[in-house]
């Protein structure tokens, strides 16, 4: 049992400032990196930098713990007028997970980029990385909605690059983050305009703000444009079927840090922002926000577990396999959003961290693959177990959390999941999870088999087992899944006491 | 730690540890071999140890983790657990002294990987049977699936990966799509999952509610082989005969009834029970299963496969008897539990010798080898004649309760199914001994032995010793269902006719 | 009529968003689409520039009521407002949305370039920049990876 609360990680003085040196940092990293004079130098920076946002994430998560919420004012301008940063356990959590999984990236992008990304470009992607990592946790822990949409911005252009920066390998990787761009910047914009009503309706920009002076005027229709232009510009960036179609040629073609990286964190962090706005900013009981969860939200959410995991089980590549399963999990977490109950909400948060460490561990073992055999197709991975064997038992790991396996943190939070479902009595959202878990155990079944249990190819390149650089962030991944499978006090308490929070009666 | 904390510990470690040290001394087979028995021989004194423990009313228990507030791996051995573990364990040894003949006779491949699998089988099994909640017996379930997983592929054939993914298929596909479901369902209803004298759920929920998890964690529970989801069994013979000995009586449907036995007398309760429909249809599907099932054994001419489907009959037994609506079922269900293991696992090792010595594997080909393999047949005849129940063979005690416990609720359909598969096994097991045994005149020569001394003497032994156990457990019938009877909270003596 | 001049900014502010969509939406060229994204980037601009616009009132930059431009600015507006706020009690229209468009505008800019180069890389990689014939030949790589058995 971990207390968050009793964690002490950094001096007081850093802690106070913690909030907003895990931005910081990484982002001067980015600067540093990118006028790193050699590959390797821009390696070193971006792995310091990503541990010490990881480091500062986790001073932010203790002291979340222990002052409920935490407000920072960047450069002490009290808001309205100011821009505040405002976190509470939720934004604590996917903090941690982007901390995580980026120094555990930025580690593993030592040996990664050799293989995959041209050599000139190295000290750019690191800095476009760092970029990424650091719009990431400031998109999580911002209190102001506008400059969300900046971080998120600032997010995204760079993973738009990171994805191009695959073409070494595969030039698909260049259309696949060309469409990126547009069906994200067309989500980043109507996110805008969703705003812009809000501003009107309003006149603040302030989350906590906007959810007071919202309280009085939910039937104007100024805020239910705003609301519908928010969700659906959130949705795109998050993948929320059907508006999922750039995901799958993302993830399969982009460089497999970009692949990992992506799936723990971009659209979970787009999640959480639509939480922000559907639990927090927008009024309890608006007849159009209930109206949405109930009859779009769970719906859509349904169809993606059951189509995008169909989707899945036919793949023939095995990058694109694991990206429809992302959109199928994701439509998990919007099942357990759609409850709209805090143990509906809690359960989809520990679902959004185990997903994140599940799929950021099949992804890098995959990249790990991928530094000695260019194997697309599920076919071409046969009897790899035999010839890299630790980088498949990671791998298999992840595809067990996927599947839901016990003493992994995919099988807790699949199980909170359906408790939290027939606990609000909706029945058919337990069967649809239960299809979707079967359809998992199918592709996962198929992958598990060909790696461990075929015969290579004769005359197939064989592949080698990963470098120790790889190996380690890889197994501290599998772990993670497997850790928290045992003892998963430290989300779950991050999870519950977010949920709590935003549910909790407002006069 | 107290000494029952140790003991629990020892039965979960004992498995695993010799699961790795079986790996690690695969080279030197007579190592393996004899770290092998070793490890089967101190289990079966700690579970024997547990199984003292839990008569004289000081049952031990342990709790391991706690991944969430509300969920816990944790272990409390009781009767029927007890029971389970000792037999399991004492099995293992005798199947392993079998299984040393025969993968030797036959030059089998992959004997370490079979030797490993089967240890951490058994370290499932153990946590099965001293599983506290249903959520540790789930999780170790799943661990046995996956752990015989390959020894069902043992052969590597096209036809046994094919047997393999069915196996998976069906047992996996069971737990995610009804078992799981069902147990977040108690979970959610009930608050947690723990295993409770009187049942769990008993005054906790409606009929309709209380049925629906009834249906889900039944047939959830696919290694019970209850129809449909039988499917797996006879497919999975494709496997070598330890397996399928180990298959159908140590471990793998033992682990199915055990759950379907311990979920309907602590998460239900025969006072729940009886209120439920849907353990009346449950009753029917399983009468059906033991007709049908004994039917079709009776179109087999492989034997291995014949003695599944008498499995899948002989399992739906133990279904009917956890849905009576009556106390003295449940430990006639636990006493059948046994009784059919050691029947089945000599029958499965003469099957298993006969192909060693002769390679025989069709009926039609085994007349008149009686002459050649007395030892064998004989065995095979005492192990049919306890399938069928006749006495001094232990099957009939399990069987008369069975019967007269069904007569006594009023379940008609139940108790004629029972007396016509016992019917049917005369003819489509008994009579293979008889043939063996005593060939008609007009029958040709016995095969000859392909192997040369016939029959391989470790497993020879290891069958004699089951054969003999089906009459001596015979004896031990009254005690055990004793011991049994704190389970279902009813006084033995009085509920039999 | 007058509902038309009264919300004729927004009326535009559809009309581009619209049109923005639409060729992002139709056309297979790469480079049109981005001219579309800018295009639909606009319209946003022009959406919160409209909504700060308060009505008589000057534009949102303080004026200096002494100085001889103030005077002179002061001259310039509505005299009914001068009438009722005197030069000092002049209305601004609302600063902030045009700090956020400038924003927006800097993002829109990066994401163009972006998307430029993008485009540029492409029509280096397969030599043409329409999107059916990047599809073709992405079929052809996946078939080239992956020779048949």
């Amino acid at each position: 049992m971990i207390e968050l609360a009793a964690l002490y990680v950094a001096p007081p003085t850093l802690t106070a400032h913690a909030p907003v040196l895990a931005i910081a940092v990484p982002l001067l990293g980015a600067c540093a990196a990118a006028l790193a004079p050699s590959g390797r130098a821009s390696w070193v920076i971006s792995v310091i930098a990503s541990m010490v946002g990881a480091w500062m994430a986790l001073a932010v998560a203790g002291e979340v713990m222990r002052e409920n919420v935490i407000i920072y004012q960047l450069g002490g301008f009290a808001p309205p007028a100011g821009i505040a940063l405002r976190i509470d356990a939720m934004g604590a959590l996917l903090a941690l997970l982007i901390g995580a999984v980026g120094t555990l990236g930025a580690i593993f992008s030592g040996h990664s980029l050799v293989a995959e990304v041209r050599p000139e470009k190295h000290t750019l992607f690191q800095a476009g990385f760092l970029l990424a990592q650091a719009g990431l946790v400031g998109l999580v822990y911002t209190g102001d909605a506008f400059n969300a949409f900046v971080f998120l911005e600032v997010s995204s252009i760079g993973t738009y690059a990171l994805v191009a920066a695959g073409e070494r390998r595969d030039r698909r990787a260049l259309p696949a983050a060309f469409n990126y761009l547009i069906m994200g910047t067309l989500g980043a914009t109507f996110y805008v305009i969703g705003v812009g009503f809000l501003y009107a309706a309003t006149g603040t920009l302030n989350m906590a703000d906007m959810a007071a002076r919202l309280g009085t005027l939910d039937q104007s229709a100024a805020v239910q444009a705003g609301f519908a232009f928010i969700v659906a510009g959130l949705g795109l960036k998050a993948a929320m079927f059907p508006l999922h179609g750039w995901l799958p040629g993302a993830y399969a073609h982009g460089p497999s840090l970009i692949s990992l990286f992506l799936a723990a964190t971009a659209t979970k962090a787009a999640i959480y922002l639509m939480a922000r706005f559907l639990f927090e900013v927008f009024p309890d009981g608006a007849a159009f926000g209930e109206a949405f969860l109930d009859w779009v939200l769970a719906p859509l959410a349904a169809a993606a577990v059951i189509i995008c995991s169909a989707q899945a089980v036919f793949s023939s590549e095995l990058r694109r396999m694991i990206a429809f399963s992302s959109v199928a999990q994701v439509g998990f977490i919007f099942l357990g959003f759609s409850i709209a109950s805090a143990d509906g909400l809690s359960a989809a948060l520990f679902y959004i961290v185990a997903h994140g460490l599940m799929k950021a561990t099949m992804f890098m073992a995959l990249g790990g693959f991928a530094i000695s055999v260019g194997a697309r197709r599920l076919n071409d991975f046969a009897g790899i177990a035999r010839e890299a064997p630790w980088t498949a038992l990671a791998f298999a790991i992840g595809a067990a959390s996927l599947v839901g396996t016990p003493l992994t943190m995919g099988f807790l939070a699949k199980w909170q999941i359906i408790e939290a479902a027939i606990a609000s009595g909706r029945v058919w959202m337990v069967v649809v999870m239960a299809a979707g878990s079967v359809l998992a155990v199918i592709y996962v079944g198929r992958m598990v088999e060909v790696m461990f249990f075929r015969e290579a190819v004769p005359g197939a390149p064989r592949a080698k087992e990963s470098p120790i650089g790889v190996l380690v962030p890889l197994l501290v991944l599998a772990g993670l899944s497997v850790w928290f499978g045992i003892d998963a006090s430290l989300p779950q308490q991050l999870a519950q006491s977010g949920a709590a929070g935003l549910f909790t009666v407002r006069p | 730690m107290s000494g029952g904390e140790l003991l629990i510990l020892l039965a979960l470690a004992l498995p695993l540890f010799a699961a790795v040290v079986t790996y690690a001394v695969g080279r030197m087979p007579d190592v393996r071999e004899t770290l092998t028995l070793v490890a089967c021989i101190a289990l079966s004194i700690v579970a024997i140890s547990i199984f003292m423990r839990v008569g004289q009313g000081d049952p031990p228990e342990l709790m391991l983790a706690q991944p969430l507030p509300g969920l816990s791996i944790a272990f409390r051995a009781e009767p029927l657990g007890a029971l389970f573990a000792v037999m399991a364990s004492v099995l293992w040894g005798i199947n392993s002294l079998f299984s040393i003949g025969y993968m030797r006779g036959r030059r089998e491949a992959h004997q370490t990987r079979f030797y490993t699998c089967f240890a951490i089988a058994m370290f499932g099994v153990m946590g099965i049977a001293m599983a506290a909640n249903l959520f540790t017996l789930f999780v170790f379930y799943e661990v046995l699936t996956f752990a015989t997983y390959p020894l069902v592929t043992h052969s590597g054939t096209p036809a046994a990966r094919r047997g393999g993914r069915i196996y998976l298929i069906t047992l996996v596909g069971a737990s995610v799509l009804l078992f799981l479901p069902g147990i977040i369902g108690v979970q959610a209803v009930a608050g947690s999952t723990a295993f409770t004298p009187g049942g769990l759920l008993d005054g906790r929920v409606d009929p309709v509610m209380g049925s629906v998890l009834l249906l889900l964690l039944v047939f959830g529970a696919a290694k019970a082989a209850l129809m449909p989801l039988h499917g797996w069994l006879p497919n999975a013979m494709v496997a070598p005969a330890p397996v399928s000995a180990l298959l159908h009586a140590v471990a793998v449907v033992k682990a199915g009834v055990f759950t379907v036995l311990k979920v309907s007398t602590y998460i239900f309760g025969p006072g729940l029970i009886s209120t439920l429909p849907a353990a009346t249809w449950i009753l029917w599907v399983a009468a059906g299963t033991i007709v049908t099932a004994s039917l079709i054994a009776m179109t087999k001419d492989d034997l291995k496969a014949r003695l599944a489907w008498s499995t899948v009959g002989q399992l739906a037994y133990i279904t009917s008897a956890a849905m009576l609506p009556m106390a003295s079922g449940l430990v006639a269900g636990g006493l059948h539990m046994v009784f059919h293991a050691a029947a089945k696992i000599t029958l499965f090792m003469c099957a298993g010798a006969i192909y060693v010595a002769t390679g025989a594997s069709r009926v039609s080909e085994m007349g008149g080898l009686g002459r050649r393999m007395p030892w064998v047949f004989v065995a095979f005849l005492v192990a049919s004649l306890a399938i069928v129940g006749l006495p001094p063979m232990a099957g009939m005690w399990s069987k008369l309760l069975l019967i007269t416990a069904s007569f006594g609720t009023g379940e008609w359909l139940t108790a004629a199914a029972l007396i016509a598969s016992s019917m049917l096994s005369l003819v489509y097991l008994v009579s293979i001994a008889f043939r063996a045994l005593f060939p008609p005149i007009g029958d040709g020569a016995a095969r000859e032995f392909v192997r040369p001394g016939g029959t391989p003497a470790t497993a020879l032994v290891a069958l004699c010793i089951t054969a003999a156990a089906c009459v001596v457990l015979f004896a031990l019938a009254d005690p055990l269902a004793r011991y049994l009877a704190p389970m279902a909270a009813v006084n033995f003596m009085e509920s039999a006719p | 009529m007058n509902w038309l001049a009264a919300h004729f900014n927004y009326v535009v502010v559809v009309i581009l968003m619209m049109a923005g969509l639409f060729i992002v939406f139709s056309t297979g060229n790469l480079i049109k689409r981005m001219i579309g994204l800018a295009l639909f980037q606009t319209s946003t601009g022009l959406f919160y520039i409209s909504l700060g616009k308060v009505s008589g009132a000057t534009s949102a930059i303080t004026l200096d009521a002494t100085s001889v431009d103030g005077k002179a600015l002061a001259a310039q507006l509505d005299p009914a407002y001068v009438e009722r706020f005197g030069v000092d009690g002049v209305v601004y229209s609302n600063p902030l949305p045009h700090v956020l468009i400038l924003t927006a505008i800097v993002v829109g800019v990066a994401t163009l370039a972006v998307g430029l180069a993008i485009a540029v890389r492409v029509r280096e990689a397969y030599g043409t920049v329409e999107a059916d014939e990047i599809e073709a030949l992405s079929r052809v790589t996946a078939e080239q990876a992956e020779p048949a058995p």
